[in-house]
């Protein structure tokens, strides 16, 4: 199969235009004919349901959770990106495009990222009409900050609660069109299977989370918004509900994967603090516009961090950046953190930790200032550990976060199978090989409320004389048969070790083998362990409980995929021989520890096809093209 | 530290419920609350026994979906913190801890500890929003609204719907979770065209799910995870009162 990204023709800023102007349309008066399934309620799937309902079209909105706020998104804390060039200081949709592109390192499409930029104005414009509370200056004008990767001031931010504040836009606008009844929400709903009819996507089988009832939906096409998978290492910045559950299942019938081993390491969370734990806190990376990062030279230092002398502490990202400093990209922030703990250098109680120092910040600004910009943070971190953090410096570690890599789609975010689109994290599109800050809100966004309401119509407007699909159908009932089976399964097999076992044991392999650095032999390692835990999984699970309300159950079958998921994260490692972005191969790096790319042979979209049960899956490669930008080496020294 | 737990256990929402006692040891002072919950339900698990269903979802304190009476207080003896982001070192060696669901008429139980609060999505659709659909948005900047404006309607509008506040509330009163998105949105000049009936809708809905009224206690203050003000509830009944008077 040729993968065919169906990127428009015609120059870089007029692609999108282009494609628009060719997009086909349905008529008003059809659009309630036509279903369309949304998976997820974050902002990619709340601002994608709200819109095409808007526009007219009958939708059926899904969420695991109780409601439709609760998604993750909410949990965003630093702000959104647009190139509005408020701050007049060089911004432009270029320079933007430019930025994501590079803090990607050069492995995303040139005419995605344009598209991400040219549209980012715009989500600004929508979240203000909607009430969303961004920072204002005393003249009522918007506020801006910087963040990691960039060099000038384009983040728009309501406190530390931007990505709360847009949810809450984009859920206000949802419940708006389920009381205008254009929108049926199914809370407390999780997808367990694709539904594909002659090639195209039509429908889902859900299992309500408080019956245990398994349920056929039709549609004419089905949207996954269901986010990213970092909660595969169990310790993540994550919600705990947060799984790979849906997209796998559609990549089991048919959708490619890519870039699936490309998971971005956030510099700034929370260190673990012992084996019960089972989330890590992100502290919000604006922290680092005031807080400088700084290890003892020493190792294993075990004095009170404040009274190590100044000439004694390595400010190692000032010292090895010095142009970005303490803002340098978080893929590069993060494995440098991991350079020092692994030298002996970390501090805290594990010694698994580097410094977040506000001292000077304060001394400079004053108490007051460092408050009204980040109090809710320096609460947040009291709160967990019992430190205040305004005496002492925070201590930080990486941890696992954004998911790069997701379903491969074409420019239209639609899959490989027709009728499913992938929108927001749960695509690979975008971000390239590492994100950016504030990008991912953004990127959630515009999937939803600018580009999904123009390619799933443009698709939409053929399925109007296409045969109608009832849930009769027998792959509806094939597809829920496989569904109960596999339920059944779980409860039956009585062994004597938990989801959540299996989760941890999982998380800490890929850690170690497949994290902030990979090299061959522990991919190659990962790959055997991954596959006896697997047939442990199915001989010694237990899952005690009914078929109704039963979290444990919900577990297994995200577990489930996770040990499928976590092996393909392995062979795409172990194949892409160069380190980029996030995917750090220990072979492939300069003499001074700096990720080597390799243009020549690897400058291309790895994308995965499922090929059957415990069968390899089968690598297709889509070349990148750049005609607009030279790859250069990314450095931020 | 070792600990005794008395848990509420109901099978459905029909059945009967009753407290189960539990003995855990090896909790660790660094543990969440909800993480001792874990290691409970993994001995639970163990035991062949089902294990407690409870609510969560973020664990850093801003999704509001979990949220449990913990020795008769919502989200435990911490002021303002949500369940989550409770640890243990809040509580000693030998004690025993009396674990509830939030109660109230509106959140019908489903299971142990999970409730139903689709009762405050029914509020938000009968009016809490802005009546915008995409693509229709002027210029960003063409809205100027004060910092001070700024920084009011977004305390409201932290609200994180966990619903502490109804469980809080001796007349199980939603004022404070419906009075914070009236003021979220009646103080910007985009929700005010629609401030009127926004509010009467909204307080009539509230009724209608089976919420209480409000007896201004001020409870509900204490608890709230994001500090949402009782000054809101007296906004509401403000633009409720206005609303009315000034009905077309």
């Amino acid at each position: 199969m040729k993968l065919d990204a169906k990127i428009p023709a015609g120059e870089l800023a007029e692609k999108w235009s282009n494609y628009k102007k060719h997009a086909k349309l349905v008529n008003p008066a059809n659009r309630k004919k036509l279903d369309i399934i949304v998976i997820g309620t974050g902002l990619a799937g709340a601002s994608c349901a709200a819109s095409l309902a808007e526009q007219g079209y009958h939708i059926k909105s899904f969420c695991f959770q109780d409601t439709a706020r609760r998604a993750h998104s909410v949990a965003a804390q630093g702000g959104v990106n647009a190139a509005k060039n408020y701050k007049n200081d060089g911004d432009s949709v270029y320079r933007m495009f430019y930025d994501t592109i590079k803090g990607g390192d050069f492995r995303s499409r040139e005419a995605n990222v344009y598209r991400l930029a040219e549209c980012s104005a715009a989500l600004i414009d929508q979240a203000v009409a909607q009430g969303v509370p961004f920072a204002r200056e005393y003249g009522g004008y918007l506020n801006n900050r910087s963040f990691g990767g960039v060099q000038v001031s384009r983040t728009f931010y309501a406190r530390g609660q931007t990505g709360q504040q847009l949810l809450l836009g984009a859920y206000q606008a949802l419940m708006r069109q389920e009381s205008l009844g254009k929108v049926k929400t199914y809370t407390r709903h999780e997808m367990l299977e694709l539904v594909v009819i002659d090639g195209k996507a039509k429908g889902i089988i859900a299992r309500d989370l408080l019956t245990g009832q398994i349920e056929r939906h039709a549609a004419n096409a089905v949207v996954l918004a269901t986010g990213g998978y970092g909660k595969v290492y169990y310790l993540s910045t994550l919600a705990m509900g947060c799984n790979s559950s849906a997209i796998w299942r559609a990549h089991k019938k048919g959708a490619f994967m890519s870039g699936v081993s490309w998971i971005q390491f956030h510099p700034t969370s929370l260190p673990q603090s012992g084996e019960h734990q089972s989330k890590l806190t992100l502290m919000s990376e604006s922290l680092r516009n005031d807080g400088r990062i700084w290890v003892p030279k020493q190792p294993e230092d075990k004095r009170i961090l404040k009274d190590i002398p100044e000439e004694e502490r390595d400010y190692y990202l000032e010292r090895r950046y010095p142009a970005f400093g303490n803002l340098s990209p978080r893929d590069i922030a993060s494995r440098a953190a991991k350079e020092r703990i692994d030298a002996g250098c970390g501090v805290g109680p594990m010694r698994n930790a580097v410094c977040l120092d506000f001292s000077k910040a304060i001394k400079e600004q004053g108490k007051d200032k460092i408050k009204e910009k980040y109090s809710n943070l320096f609460t947040m971190y009291e709160k967990i550990t019992g430190i205040n953090a305004y005496e002492q410096p925070m201590l930080i570690s990486p941890a696992a976060h954004f998911t790069m890599g997701g379903l491969w789609v074409d420019y239209q975010l639609m899959s490989t199978i027709p009728g499913l689109f992938a929108l927001g994290e749960a695509n690979f599109a975008d971000h390239g090989a590492n994100r950016l800050g504030a990008n991912s809100l953004l990127q959630a966004c515009v999937d939803g409320y600018f580009i999904a309401p123009y390619t799933i119509p443009n698709y939409l407007a053929d399925e109007l004389k296409a045969e109608k699909i009832t849930t009769e159908h027998v792959a509806f009932i094939d597809a829920e048969n496989a569904v109960r089976t596999q339920l059944a399964l779980f409860l039956k097999i009585n062994g004597h070790l938990s989801p959540d076992y299996y989760h941890k044991t999982l998380g800490k392999l890929l850690y170690d083998k497949c994290g902030l650095s990979r090299s061959r032999e522990s991919l190659e390692t990962a790959i055997i362990e991954i596959k006896q835990l697997r047939e442990s999984f199915y001989r010694d699970l237990k899952i005690t409980g009914d078929d109704k309300v039963n979290s444990e159950l919900e577990k297994a079958g995200r577990v489930a995929d996770y040990l499928e998921l976590g092996e393909l994260m392995c062979y795409d490692a172990l194949t892409r021989e160069e380190s980029c972005g996030a995917h750090f191969r220990e072979e492939y790096q300069t003499a001074d520890g700096e990720a080597l790319r390799n243009d020549q042979d690897f400058c291309f979209v790895s994308a995965w096809e499922w090929k059957g049960n415990n069968l390899e899956h089968e690598l297709h490669k889509e070349p990148l093209v750049f005609e607009n930008v030279e790859l250069t080496v990314r450095s931020y020294k | 530290m070792k600990l005794s737990l008395k848990i509420w256990r109901q099978e459905s929402f029909d059945a009967k419920g009753s407290m189960i006692s539990y003995q855990l040891d090896k909790v660790s002072s660094d543990m969440s609350f909800l993480e001792m919950l874990d290691l409970l339900n993994e001995e639970l698990v163990q035991k062949g026994e089902r294990v407690i269903e409870f609510d969560h979802d973020c664990r850093e304190g801003i999704c509001g979906q979990c949220g449990i009476m913990i020795n008769g207080r919502a989200h435990g003896p911490l002021s303002n913190t949500t369940t989550c982001q409770l640890h243990m070192r809040s509580f000693k060696d030998g004690d025993t801890i009396y674990i509830e669901p939030f109660r109230a008429e509106a959140f019908p139980i489903i299971r142990d500890l999970k409730i139903d609060r689709k009762a405050f999505d029914h509020i938000i659709q009968a009016g809490g929003y802005i009546s915008t659909s995409t693509g229709q948005p002027p210029e960003a900047n063409s809205i100027l609204i004060s910092h001070d404006n700024t920084e009011a309607a977004f305390d409201a509008a932290a609200c994180i719907g966990c619903g502490a506040c109804v469980a809080t509330c001796k007349n199980s009163s939603a004022a404070l979770f419906t009075s914070a998105k009236i003021t979220h949105l009646a103080l910007l000049p985009q929700g005010k065209l629609e401030a009127a009936q926004r509010v009467i809708n909204m307080v009539d809905q509230m009724d209608t799910e089976g919420f209480g009224h409000c007896s201004n206690t001020e409870a509900c203050e204490v608890e709230c995870p994001q500090d949402i003000a009782v000054l809101h509830i007296a906004r509401m009944n403000y633009e409720y009162n206005k609303a009315l008077v000034f009905k077309p």
